[in-house]
């Protein structure tokens, strides 16, 4: 096996060897330092040592010893007697995998989302600390403290290992999707430049991910979820030229688009709306699934996007919903219908001021010949931005029309 | 998200300021740091040297031209900065108002997001 493959091999095993662990003993922060300190260990002897008959139980033995060994140091700094290294006996790895347990107890409501997904990207992703600082351009110093606090909390809050039932299992996954979601976000929006030493966040969100529809394969939400995420992943190469600027989707070269991922994506997505229930991650990507069918830009069905969109505004009411819709309208019925769209998110204080806003009514009032209403609207999206691939669009399209 | 949380100063309220209050400030921004390492948020902080020593550069005919003396004639100096991240503008915002300088009247405390970021960041 290759350098590579054991690499994700590893990746693979740690999470569930960890779930494994944590069943046993109850402690994540100990059990985590232990899992990562044997995954460390064996992606230096397997490729030198060959990998072992059974991987999850090599690592499974070298992580209790390293446990019994931190609790028997733990108990000699307490001078009390090593009663509890008896227990950390290394056993067979159970069948069950717990690690969707594991994902929910990294998401725990009492941590924030940069918290939830620091932890889930070590804990269920297996990434050392070091590569989650470079993945969101932080000191390594930084992530390991946001690490060890997110660790205590979930100690203090006391949660038992287990998954929670009815409702509350239902609200703690949209938790976990949620914080997929980011995870995949992060990813997809990382403004500085392609650097190899640094993790792809949105190939590990969309692993979670199918990991998640695997032990889940009749929740849509997270079929849903599975399935954006592909199609959105699909349009990598074509939504930036090799400088780094932004090409809009209409403008976008479809015969780039990954084809096996927009397939893959475009059946699930079809397999979810046979559920019972809609949810938000299903419908934007239906709608993603929607401009991934369309060969060109002018042959997109936008009377479908538009219809989506108004179920989704239905069913999620959110001001950038009401943008979106408002874009597919401009489609359907011309620009001014779009544009009396936005005039009603005026009023809207979580858009006030919002580049999307600015941006998408500088769009609109391009297309209805509004050049002077236009450019003004682009020159203040272009200052709103945090973004500086946006910024440098915006400024583009602002300078096509003083021409 | 990354926000520069930084501090101006102005040398005439500091220089009023009593030297219980004085170390008051540096006790204020000593908890702070403690805080904000602990919880995963603080990238880097710097304070810097006064205004006084400051040198404006600038290069006329391919020739550098050398000014002793701040670039702005102003009241108020950049003193230093925070580079932190976290979850929002708004947690942003409320860590800046526990900096002891947003309690003193005369020195300001300005929260801008970071838009790029290269160096430091990208280990």
């Amino acid at each position: 096996m290759t350098g590579p493959a054991i690499e994700d091999l590893l990746r693979e095993l740690a999470p569930q060897v960890l779930a494994a662990l944590v069943r046993r003993h109850g402690q994540l922060e100990g059990c985590e330092d232990a899992v990562q300190e044997a995954a460390a260990a064996a992606s230096v002897q397997w490729p030198a040592q060959g990998v072992p008959g059974s991987p999850r139980g090599w690592l499974m033995t070298v992580a209790s010893r390293r446990l019994i060994d931190q609790v028997r140091s733990d108990h000699a700094r307490r001078d009390r007697e090593s009663a509890m290294a008896a227990q950390v006996a290394p056993g067979d790895v159970p069948d069950t995998d717990d690690t969707l347990v594991l994902l929910f107890l990294c998401c725990h409501p009492t941590l924030t989302a940069a918290s939830q997904t620091a932890l889930t990207l070590r804990a269920v992703g297996g990434l050392t600390t070091a590569e989650i600082a470079r993945a969101f351009l932080v000191p390594e110093a930084t992530m390991a403290a946001r690490i060890s606090r997110a660790k205590q909390r979930v100690r203090a809050a006391g949660s038992s290992f287990s998954l929670p039932g009815g409702a509350e299992r239902e609200e703690r996954l949209r938790v976990v999707l949620h914080v997929l979601y980011l995870i995949f976000n992060e990813g997809y929006t990382a403004s500085a430049g392609r650097d190899l030493h640094r993790p792809d966040l949105a190939r590990e969100a969309i692993r979670l991910a199918r990991m998640v529809h695997a032990q889940l394969p009749g929740d849509g939400e997270v079929t849903g979820l599975l399935a954006l995420m592909l199609l959105t992943h699909a349009r990598q190469r074509a939504r930036t030229t090799a400088a780094g600027d932004l090409v809009p989707l209409e403008e976008q070269d479809r015969g780039t688009w990954d084809r096996a991922m927009i397939d893959e994506g475009t059946e699930l997505v079809r397999a979810s709306l046979a559920g019972p229930a809609l949810g938000p991650y299903q419908l934007q990507a239906a709608i993603a699934a929607t401009h991934a069918d369309a060969a060109t830009a002018g042959e997109t069905n936008w009377e479908q996007v538009h219809a989506l969109y108004l179920i989704l505004e239905r069913i999620a009411p959110n001001p950038v919903v009401t943008l979106n819709r408002a874009v597919a309208l401009a489609q359907t019925q011309g620009p001014q219908a779009g544009l009396a769209l936005l005039a009603g998110l005026d009023g809207d204080e979580r858009m006030a001021g919002h580049h999307r806003l600015l941006s998408v009514r500088a769009h609109l009032l391009e297309k209805a010949g509004d050049t002077a209403g236009a450019y003004e609207h682009y020159r203040r999206g272009a200052r709103a931005t945090a973004s500086i691939a946006e910024q440098r669009y915006l400024e583009s399209r602002a300078s096509r029309l003083a021409r | 998200m990354k926000f520069l949380i930084s501090m101006h100063i102005n040398p005439a309220v500091l220089d009023a300021l009593t030297d219980e209050e004085k170390a008051a400030i540096g006790a204020g921004h000593g908890r702070f740091i403690e805080a904000l390492k602990e919880s995963g948020e603080l990238i880097t902080t710097q304070a810097l040297a006064d205004p006084s020593q400051a040198a404006v550069v600038s290069v006329r005919g391919g020739q550098p031209v050398v000014t002793d003396g701040p670039f702005l004639e102003a009241k108020e100096y950049l003193g230093g900065f925070y580079l932190i991240d976290c979850e929002s503008r708004e947690r942003a915002i409320e860590l800046a108002a526990q900096i002891p300088d947003s309690a003193i009247e005369g020195l300001g405390v300005e929260v801008r997001q970071v838009m790029f970021a290269d160096g430091l960041l990208d280990a």
